[in-house]
């Protein structure tokens, strides 16, 4: 008879000096991971947090839990191995835009087909950080940097396109200073069984500057923020006036003033995978709002569960091997 | 009939040993058959050797050279260690694969050609002009034409298959006709055939198999047929196994000795394929095999694996291993047991991927960023990698730390007898994770071997945290301190050269003054048995092979130092040489040869000659 320990915050703090920079965004998503880690009521040693390379990946660092800082792009391909291999444990990723888009693209869309059950956090600042100030693979056409002085020619990755046609069953956007949102977009990503992804916009003060400030600015907010509950209505703003309906393929939008528009407005269905894409590929930078919340869940085996379900069924049919029975086999002979 | 007659003995006469090489298209079927009758050989109680030798494509266009598969095949009544020099007897199944391989049969030799194959289309394909059976290239050989092709088709007749598939059944005919000249008994093959193949191609191949056999006897094809009697094999129970094989059961028996699951995380790559395949189903064992995406992920996954209490191993060959490189230094800073097996071919780049080389022992040394030592030690011949395998990963988890095992493509996909061991006689090697929350320090160490302790998530007590940023000694954390990082390096190489304190002597075979022949992995063969035949000839020859790389042995430097001379053989361009002249100020000679092929025994015999 086990009882799970009560946890608070400061349990899941670990011991080692934080060094991001002040007024880092990174900073903000630590302390709601650590709060609601504390909510999900499962043991601390049962949590793993891998990374890969970049200012997001030192993340494991400041958890205490068992943690592992690896090389860079490659932190999905760790946490596949260790979650196969060891089912009982919850696997976190925690990657930024470079480490998973970039350098560790073939990773993350594997990671994402084989369903296995991790949960990957996605810091999105659209820059790199670590190595002061080059354009990423999220940064928009134009962006000029170190990298780039007369402006980025590269097209930018949608990550949550990518997610969704990579096959992620659990697809979800929340930002760093939604704290609330993204602690409860943490909780909700443990109880998914399966790959669950969230992009989180984090703002990097030092090398990109209010990247997200436009919708993510507490004025600007209640206006551009289309927050994402299934069954409900799409309709935002801070009066409540705007809304999706269907246009053909995509979706327009109306001005929702009376009850009659109101029931014309579509409902947010997590199980709509075009209604996801469509909503994923809204930009703010054409005016779309920004959608945060659950965009897309799917119920399909986990790749861990299948993975031990194989070597459960192996063992069942054929019963525990003998090791000398095995080297026996084959055509033999005996010399006597 | 079950049983086929073999040729009464008195008409045969005896051997000691018989090279035979099949060659033929890609697409005929010449590995099954060369299989099929080592099987055979090694059942009748032969010491066998072979070296399959095929081309990259799966299909090159039919009749070209470019598409010629071979499989060689000592078999003997001595203990033998390679698959021969010489070739007594070339079976040829089209123009193209008799040109190709006719410089490796002796002058006298049996060349058994496929006489319907030398049509004018068939010539052209192989670019000849005129038909080598009529332009005297086979001047000084015994030739035997057989119209195998036809006759086949014409055995096979009867159970409806197209024309396209009664050809196919030709490489059975000729296995028929093989059979007869060594007086086999067919059953082996029988069973076999019985086993793979589903009705109509089960009873076409047996048809067209013993046709081979009553064609080969009633026409009377040989002018005189052979036995090669049974060889001297030390008692015991014995299978025939290639390289890959045996490596795949040295890693669940390993599973088995620890008790860990064995994590094979790997990426199709030739030659090491054959191990996630022999790896595959044996899942029951507490083998779990992994396919990742790409070689990274591969070693990456089994890097996970191993920080979850897994045994991680990955599987690849040299191009993989270069895509390893970042993983594996983090396996050496992480101090986590891994275990990398490096099937080489032939490089650089894509090179060789069907063929043989040794020219990735730098690379298992050195080729990281950083002080990044790892272990590394290699397989000798095919049912040596059994052991290896196991030992690889006794020392990776005894040790904490990455193990490099070092197989190439002549070991992986050549054959031998293997004396089958008892389980019982197998080390156990059960890991002691920590579990102890009390004085915990993530890298404290063992004081012997100077492993850290391994402890898994999922432990109440013990969350911490490693990676690849330099880790303070002791508690693990981060640590950019100078002198730390220098400790570190020096504690993490010391580590490794502590493997060496429980090696045992270096084995000198032969004379301990004069030269001496030091070799490590497949060359081993080719070393002994020229080594032997130089002693023979009167002249003072030692042998040593290694199979640790590094650490090397601790008494190496005494051994070399009793000999006037030291020959290294290598199937590159002389890395053992420079690592033997760096260690020990050894005026090492190499020998070297980089065609994609084992050394000939004469090649190294000739070598050591000329040091007399």
């Amino acid at each position: 008879m086990s009882t799970n320990p009560v946890y608070s915050k400061k349990d899941f703090s670990s011991d080692q000096m934080v060094r991001w920079c002040p007024g880092c965004g990174d900073y903000s998503i630590l302390a709601q991971v650590q709060t609601a880690f504390a909510d999900l009521g499962i043991p601390r040693e049962k949590f793993a947090v891998i990374a890969g390379i970049g200012c997001s990946s030192r993340f494991p660092y400041y958890m205490q839990t068992y943690g592992f800082h690896t090389i860079h792009g490659r932190a999905p391909a760790f946490a596949s191995g260790l979650k196969a291999s060891r089912p009982d444990l919850s696997v976190w990723v925690v990657t930024g835009d470079g480490d998973s888009l970039s350098i560790g693209g073939n990773h993350l869309i594997h990671l994402f087909r084989r369903n296995v059950d991790v949960n990957v956090m996605l810091f999105n600042n659209r820059i790199y950080g670590l190595t002061k100030g080059q354009y990423s693979p999220t940064s928009e056409i134009g962006k000029r940097t170190k990298s780039s002085p007369m402006g980025s020619i590269d097209a930018p990755f949608n990550p949550l396109l990518l997610a969704i046609g990579s096959g992620c069953t659990y697809v979800s956007r929340s930002v760093d200073v939604f704290t609330k949102h993204l602690q409860e977009s943490v909780k909700k990503m443990h109880a998914h069984k399966g790959t669950s992804f969230v992009e989180i916009y984090q703002n990097c003060n030092i090398f990109n500057d209010g990247a997200w400030a436009g919708f993510t600015d507490r004025g600007a907010r209640d206006e551009k923020v289309l927050y994402l509950e299934d069954g409900q209505p799409l309709i935002w703003g801070k009066a409540q006036r705007h809304g999706f309906v269907t246009n053909g393929f995509g979706l327009a939008v109306i001005e929702v003033n009376t009850p009659e528009d109101e029931a014309r407005v579509l409902r947010h269905d997590v199980s709509n995978k075009v209604l996801a894409q469509a909503l994923a590929a809204l930009d703010h930078a054409k005016g779309d709002p920004v959608p945060v919340g659950v965009f897309y869940v799917e119920d399909r085996p986990a790749y861990d569960e299948l993975f031990q379900a194989q070597l459960r069924e192996a063992s069942e049919k054929n019963g525990k091997g003998d090791l000398q029975k095995l080297l026996n086999q084959g055509d033999t002979w005996v010399v006597s | 009939m079950e049983t086929s007659p073999a040729t009464p003995t008195a008409a045969r006469q005896k051997v000691q040993s018989v090279v035979i090489r099949f060659a033929g298209d890609s697409g005929d079927g010449m590995q099954l058959l060369g299989d099929q009758f080592t099987r055979n050989s090694a059942l009748v109680g032969n010491d066998i050797a072979t070296l399959p030798d095929f081309p990259a494509e799966i299909r090159a266009p039919a009749g070209t050279r470019e598409g010629v598969s071979g499989f060689q095949l000592q078999f003997s009544s001595l203990d033998i260690f390679t698959p021969g020099d010489d070739v007594d007897v070339l079976v040829a199944m089209n123009p193209a694969a008799l040109v190709k391989n006719l410089p490796a049969l002796r002058k006298g030799g049996l060349v058994v050609v496929n006489s319907d194959s030398f049509k004018t289309g068939d010539l052209t394909k192989a670019r000849l002009e005129k038909s080598p059976l009529e332009d005297g290239t086979l001047d000084g050989y015994r030739v035997v034409e057989a119209p195998i092709t036809v006759t086949t088709v014409r055995a096979v007749s009867e159970h409806g298959l197209n024309a396209k598939q009664a050809d196919r059944c030709k490489n059975f005919f000729a296995l028929g006709m093989m059979y007869w000249l060594y007086g086999r008994s067919m059953d082996s093959t029988v069973e076999h055939v019985k086993r793979k193949f589903k009705p109509p191609f089960s009873d076409a191949n047996l048809a067209a198999l013993r046709a081979g056999h009553d064609y080969a006897g009633t026409v009377e094809l040989f002018q005189a047929v052979y036995e090669v009697p049974k060889a001297e094999l030390r008692p015991g129970k014995y299978r025939n196994i290639t390289g890959n094989a045996a490596l795949a059961l040295g890693l669940v028996a390993a599973a088995d000795r620890s008790g860990l699951q064995i994590f094979y995380g790997t990426y199709p790559i030739t030659p090491a394929s054959d191990i996630l395949h022999s790896l595959a189903p044996y899942k029951h064992f507490n083998v779990a095999t992994y396919q990742a995406e790409d070689e990274i992920a591969a070693v990456c996954a089994a890097i996970g694996a191993s920080y979850g209490g897994a045994l991680g191993v990955t599987g690849t060959s040299g191009p993989g291993v270069a895509l390893k490189a970042e993983a594996i230094g983090l396996a050496v800073i992480t101090e986590l047991p891994l275990v990398v097996v490096d099937v080489q071919r032939g490089g650089p780049s894509t090179g060789l991927p069907t063929k043989t080389e040794q020219a990735d022992l730098m690379q298992a040394m050195y080729g990281r960023n950083g002080e990044a030592p790892m272990a590394v030690l290699c397989a000798r011949s095919p049912s040596d990698c059994f052991e290896v395998a196991l030992e690889a990963c006794r020392i990776a988890i005894t040790y904490m730390c990455p193990v490099m095992l070092l197989s190439d493509g002549y070991v992986a996909n050549g054959a031998e007898p293997w004396a089958v061991p008892d389980v019982a006689d197998l080390p156990r090697f059960a890991p002691a994770f920590r579990t102890d929350p009390e004085g915990f320090e993530p890298y404290s160490r063992d004081e012997a071997t100077l492993a850290r302790p391994w402890a898994v998530p999922g432990t109440p007590g013990l969350e911490h945290r490693i990676g690849g940023l330099e880790k303070q000694h002791l508690t693990g954390n981060v640590s950019y301190d100078p002198a730390n990082h220098e400790l570190m390096c020096r504690l993490r190489a010391e580590k490794i050269a502590r493997i060496a304190n429980e090696l045992p002597p270096t084995r000198v075979d032969g004379d301990d003054s004069g030269v001496l022949v030091l070799g490590w992995g497949s060359t081993w063969g080719a070393c002994r048995t020229a080594v032997q035949a130089r002693r023979d000839a009167g002249q003072k020859v030692g042998h040593a092979h290694l199979r640790w790389l590094n650490p090397l042995p601790k008494d190496l430097g005494e051994v070399l130092k009793r000999y006037d001379r030291v020959l290294i053989p290598e199937m590159n361009l002389g890395q053992l040489s420079k690592i033997i002249r760096a260690e020990f100020l050894v005026d090492a000679v190499p020998l070297t040869k980089i065609q994609g092929l084992p050394f000939l025994t004469r090649e190294i015999a000739e070598a050591i000659a000329r040091l007399a």
